[in-house]
């Protein structure tokens, strides 16, 4: 099969390029008519636009019964397959003969430029498509697949049950018994990993942000700067083995000696990793809004006396605080949506608990888990993942569009 | 106090460098010698970098009224301008010399503190720039910072007042807590002007005020630097040669960084003694 797909799209190739230099060639002799003999007509097209315009239709022919082919041998029944040579030769033919048809257009006052340019518009557009379409296309499927899960499972149940363990639900006595789905746990694990996230990326962030925009040198800025925006291209896995090697341990270290008993992977080992990871978000766009702040703001207060900190507490920080309160959601929507950090060091126990040394399981963590492994594909347990991942695209969806909206407010306001 | 120092400041205009004489060019008026002067600036010099925007210029401010400095654009008048408040400091970069007095005391000597100085001397900027606050923390930014108000009261005390002096209490007084961004171009001025007042400067300096205000907007903000006067010294930067002759006093002309000529506006506007000068209140350079 693959090997049949490779051939017919060479074959595609091959007929789109000798039907390109076709359509020049006849182009050149037909146009050299008007050129040649010094008459100095103009044409409306080179003849390369010919040739494109010659090719484009070749592999436009040539795509559609190659698609045709497939949807054919694709349907259920008893209908035999079309023959993958059939399906060269249909190409073949039809191509040649788009290609002789066009031919007779080929003239001086022929608009191939224009052809070309509406082909590769389409094909533009088409791209484009194509992943507003994959986009909705997981949309819809996650909705399906959580709706399966929901005809199991009460959806209030899984939206206010204290008590989440999908393996015992898989047992044959009891197998979709609700209550075993409750994602409280999990939600408020969730949670308390973000908060420790934000709790060290906000201030950490921030004042690099306000260091970087107002008294930084251009100089060290244009160091530092990118220095931090390499956080952000760190494979999230090398912050997960940090968070669960060194972080971790280091924190049930210290709280041993102070005499307490902390696991290794906790909450706080996972969400302050995570924080450092979400920093450079965090700095970049707060930088980018505190520099949007127009100058004439800052000489207004320096003109009435405030020193440099006056200014940027009380004008110019209130000034990018929408700005600034957009990239913190942002921030705090990719801190949810992180996974390998979180199942490495935050544990797998979903414990409903608000305190940051325990371990907790977060949404993310919980999808690996129900997927990974042998599945059933339309056990309760499996489902229940599509409707973790139903609800986390829900809330960084909202996440996102609440701080776009904020950000572009405050853009509006100083047009 | 003010008479004090006033009397004993007691100083005359002098624009004789020795540069100037051997380029033949001293036709400065002379003519302003005042005896309320509130600043005495003596060669002074304002450089970006390596350029020097300002070559030595002496000149005295009065107290009291209005001086407008004109001149076709990139002369140095904003440079100047800042100079007062030492705004320059605020620019990487710039670098002042020479010497200026504010009422006999050299602002640039090392125990001012140009953030003080800046309470003393405010400053309006040609676009209006208020805060993204509200009408009444505009006003009450100032006093805050230098601890003007002990009480609330004080404060709204402070703020309504300022708001009368800048011509805008009585359009605003209904919707303190709104934006001051919400307001019109010329209300903005005005607020801008008021929240300067807030700190009870003894000089307001204006660059270019009025330039993105429509002509009856113009019209209010020149009565308001007209009732201002009596009070405060006021230093404006304006192109518009009619505002110049309309609001006032003393008028110096600025060309390429020199000050080519300086005295009673309704002289220099009705018998100027530089070409320069002439051709460019008159319309032919600029
Ligand atoms: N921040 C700055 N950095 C570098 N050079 C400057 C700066 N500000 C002003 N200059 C230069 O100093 C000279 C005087 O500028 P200034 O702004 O004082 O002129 P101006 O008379 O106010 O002009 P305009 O009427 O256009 O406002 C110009 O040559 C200008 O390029
Ligand atoms: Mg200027």
């Amino acid at each position: 099969m693959g090997n049949y797909t490779a051939s017919i799209i060479a074959l595609i190739a091959i007929v789109t390029a000798l039907a390109y230099f076709y359509g020049r060639r006849v182009a050149r002799k037909r146009l050299a008519v008007f050129t040649g003999n010094g008459t100095g007509k103009r044409f409306h097209s080179q003849p390369n636009y010919h040739g494109l315009f010659l090719g484009g239709s070749a592999a436009f022919t040539a795509l559609v019964i190659f698609a045709a082919g497939m949807f054919v041998n694709a349907q259920p029944g008893d209908g035999a397959a079309i023959p993958p040579h059939l399906v060269a030769m249909a190409i073949a033919l039809s191509a040649v003969a788009v290609t002789l048809m066009n031919t007779r257009l080929i003239r001086s006052d022929f608009r191939a430029r224009r052809y070309v340019e509406f082909f590769i518009n389409s094909a533009l557009l088409l791209c484009s498509v194509i992943a507003v379409l994959t986009t909705l296309g997981i949309v819809l499927s996650l909705l399906f697949e959580s709706l399966r899960f929901f005809e199991q499972v009460s959806i209030f149940e899984f939206l206010t049950g204290l008590q989440w363990s999908p393996q015992t639900a898989l047992r044959e006595d009891q197998a979709g018994q609700s209550g075993s789905f409750g994602a409280i746990p999990i939600f408020a694990g969730t949670f308390l990993v973000m908060a420790v996230a934000i709790f060290v990326a906000a201030p950490i962030g921030l004042m690099i942000a306000i260091y970087l925009s107002e008294y930084a040198t251009k100089r060290t800025r244009g160091i530092v700067k990118p220095a931090i925006e390499i956080l952000a291209g760190v494979p999230t896995v090398v912050y997960g083995f940090f968070a669960l090697l060194t972080v971790g341990p280091t924190v049930r270290a210290f709280a041993e000696s102070l005499g307490f008993a902390v696991p290794t992977q906790s909450a706080i080992a996972a969400g302050s990793v995570m924080g450092i990871m979400i920093i450079p978000f965090i700095s970049s766009l707060s930088d980018d809004v505190i520099n949007a702040v127009p100058q004439t703001l800052r000489d207004g207060s320096y003109a009435l006396g405030a020193t440099k900190s006056e200014t940027m507490t009380k004008v110019v920080f209130a000034g990018a605080l929408p700005g600034i309160i957009g990239a913190l959601l942002l921030a705090v929507s990719r801190a949810i949506g992180e996974t390998m950090i979180v199942v490495m060091a935050a544990g797998r126990a979903a414990n409903l608990t608000g305190n940051p040394f325990e371990a907790v399981t977060t949404v993310t963590v919980q999808i690996v888990a129900l997927l990974t492994g042998d599945q059933e594909f339309d056990s309760p347990k499996t489902l229940a993942a599509f409707a973790l991942g139903l609800v986390l695209f829900v809330i960084t969806l909202v996440l996102n569009v609440i701080a776009l909206l904020v950000v572009r407010k405050y853009r509006e306001r100083y047009e | 106090m003010t008479q004090l120092l006033t009397s004993t400041n007691k100083v005359s205009y002098r624009a004789l460098t020795p540069e100037l004489e051997l380029m033949g060019q001293v036709n400065v008026t002379t003519e302003t010698e005042f005896d309320n002067a509130k600043f005495t600036c003596r060669d002074v010099r304002v450089h970006y970098g390596s350029l020097e925007a300002l070559h030595g210029i002496d000149m005295n401010i009065q107290d009291n009224g209005v001086t407008a400095l004109i001149g076709p654009s990139g002369c140095g008048k904003s440079s100047f301008l800042r100079v007062f408040n030492r705004m320059n400091d605020t620019i990487t970069g710039a670098r002042v010399s020479g010497e200026v007095l504010m009422d006999g005391q050299d602002i640039y000597s090392n125990d001012i503190d140009p953030v003080l100085l800046r309470a003393r001397v405010g400053m309006v900027f040609q676009k209006p720039n208020p805060f993204p606050k509200s009408i009444y923390d505009n006003v009450a930014y100032g006093p805050r910072i230098h601890g003007l108000a002990e009480t609330r009261v004080e404060l709204d005390g402070i703020v309504e007042t300022s708001l009368r002096k800048g011509g805008l209490w009585e359009e605003v007084k209904d919707r303190l807590d709104d934006p001051g961004t919400g307001l019109s171009g010329g209300q903005q001025q005005r607020l801008v002007i008021a929240r300067a007042i807030a700190v009870d400067p003894e000089v307001i300096l204006m660059d270019e005020p009025a330039s993105a205000l429509d002509p009856i907007a113009t019209a209010k903000l020149e009565v308001l630097i007209d009732e201002l006067k009596e009070n405060y010294c006021i230093v404006i930067v304006t192109h518009s040669m009619a505002q110049a002759a309309r609001i006032s006093q003393k008028t110096a002309f600025f060309h390429m960084g020199d000050l080519v000529e300086y005295g009673e506006t309704a002289k220099i506007f009705s018998n100027p003694e530089d070409k320069r000068t002439q051709d460019y209140i008159t319309g032919r350079t600029g």
